[in-house]
């Protein structure tokens, strides 16, 4: 299918991305690589009257070893971040979870930022920020603000940005600690049915988070209080879809994704060698 | 200022090096476009979900979905599709390893697949055979012959290391 009728402004900057928001505001969409908005649209699930495309704006497509973190460009595309030295080295998680998005075409187009932005549950991306604990960066008129990951999900495809702001980059605390990414779904390139990561932070605590067992993605927060009261990997698995709200479709029912919540936060756990 | 495109855009791109400039509705998926407007129809559109990879074309070099990229965002971007991969009547190794390896059976994916397994040998030239299964996780093939399929990927990779060796 063919979206609906939209118009069509170009941003050559950020600056004008934010000023065309504040000028069409709930009937613009941000455009960046468009592989979540395009086929909401292609499927009239979405009818912005306004796109404006941000995928020109380079100066935010890059990733920088900032020393206690890695500073990505919202608009850095999920096959550079999968491909990239400093991530291997210092959000290994990342790059991991990266490579499971979609399918190499997907992940030619896609980008860090129009990932988190769209707010799905059942993207893989969220999983790795939460459990490391980045923070994001949004601009809008009256200047910039940092957002934590634990504030910035805040309902089904609902994130805390306004309807002016842009997401400009995602800052990720560095650490040289192990991680756990597991992905359970019965095609390739399907999404999640459910997802978890785990990651050994800098400061030795361990972050845990689930893919598609909330309509936000979620911290598996009893999972990392259990691990913090010392229990291992395997008791505090047992915890992990505790404060969950999973829905039901034709993939699962909510008693099978808790049950797989609970095994992939084990063997995510012990890949992270808990 | 920003520039703001009326109704009806005009879209300049490269494809298989030759140029086509059009106007078209900012909706157009570049698929469309590159079927209706430039007329090159090797290029198939195989599903409506992003999931089939018929669609597979190469935008600067990178294996892309065109139903999943309006015909604007390719504007002023170089395009390759499968018309543009074989040298006049000299196929591609590509293709030619798919012919060899009786990689195709309704040929409904062929043009998708072979042009995401060239990317796919840009990206990592000696792939094993799980590396190309993953990459070619993109495409999917209606009459489930990937077997063949991923023969033909390995075996384009082992001839290009070959040739390369020879050279040496």
């Amino acid at each position: 299918m063919i979206p609906a009728a939209f118009d069509y402004i170009r941003a050559t900057s950020a600056d004008e991305a934010i000023a065309a928001l504040a000028e069409h505001g709930d009937d613009a969409k941000l455009l960046a690589g468009g592989h979540s908005l395009l086929p909401l649209m292609r499927f009239r699930l979405a009818r912005p009257a306004v796109v404006v495309d941000i995928g020109r704006l380079n100066d935010l497509k890059y990733i920088r070893d900032e020393g206690d973190h890695v500073a990505i460009g919202a608009l850095t595309r999920h096959r550079d971040v999968e491909t990239s030295e400093v991530v291997a080295a210092k959000v290994g998680l990342l790059g991991e979870v990266t490579s499971h998005v979609g399918d190499p075409q997907v992940r030619h187009r896609g980008t860090i930022g129009g990932a988190v932005a769209h707010g799905d549950p059942a993207s893989d991306i969220p999983s790795a920020l939460i459990a490391l604990g980045a923070v994001l960066v949004a601009a809008g008129p009256s200047g910039s603000r940092e957002i934590s990951v634990d504030d910035f999900f805040a309902g089904f495809l609902e994130t805390a940005l306004s309807p002016e702001e842009v997401l400009t980059e995602v800052r990720i605390p560095a650490t040289d600690g192990a991680w756990g990414f597991e992905k359970f779904n019965r095609r390739a390139q399907d999404w999640a049915i459910v997802g978890c990561s785990a990651a050994v932070r800098a400061d030795a605590g361990v972050g845990v988070a689930l893919v598609n067992m909330h309509p936000t993605p979620i911290r598996a927060g009893a999972t990392e209080a259990a691990l913090a009261g010392g229990a291992g990997a395997a008791q505090a698995a047992e915890v992990a879809a505790e404060g969950c709200d999973p829905t039901e479709d034709l993939n699962a029912s909510v008693e099978y994704r808790q049950h797989l919540a609970r095994v992939l936060t084990r063997r995510a756990l012990e890949a992270a060698g808990l | 200022m920003h520039w703001r495109m009326k109704a009806v855009e005009r879209v300049s791109v490269t494809i298989n090096g030759a140029e086509y400039s059009h106007e078209v509705e900012p909706r157009t998926l570049l698929v469309n476009y590159i079927r209706e407007q430039a007329g090159l129809t090797g290029t198939n559109i195989g599903c409506d979900t992003s999931s089939c990879g018929a669609c597979t074309v190469h935008l600067n070099g990178e294996s892309v979905k065109s139903c999943t990229l309006l015909a604007v965002q390719a504007d002023g971007e170089d395009i390759l599709t499968i018309e543009g991969l074989a040298d006049g009547e000299r196929l591609h190794p590509m293709q030619e390893s798919f012919r060899e390896c009786h990689a195709l059976q309704c040929g409904y994916c062929t043009p998708g697949m072979v042009m995401a397994a060239v990317s796919l040998l840009k990206e990592n030239p000696s792939p094993s055979e799980r590396e190309v299964r993953l990459g070619l996780e993109g495409n999917l093939c209606r009459c489930t012959g990937y077997h063949n399929i991923v023969k033909a990927v390995l075996h384009c990779a082992a001839g290009a290391s070959a040739t390369n060796g020879g050279a040496q």
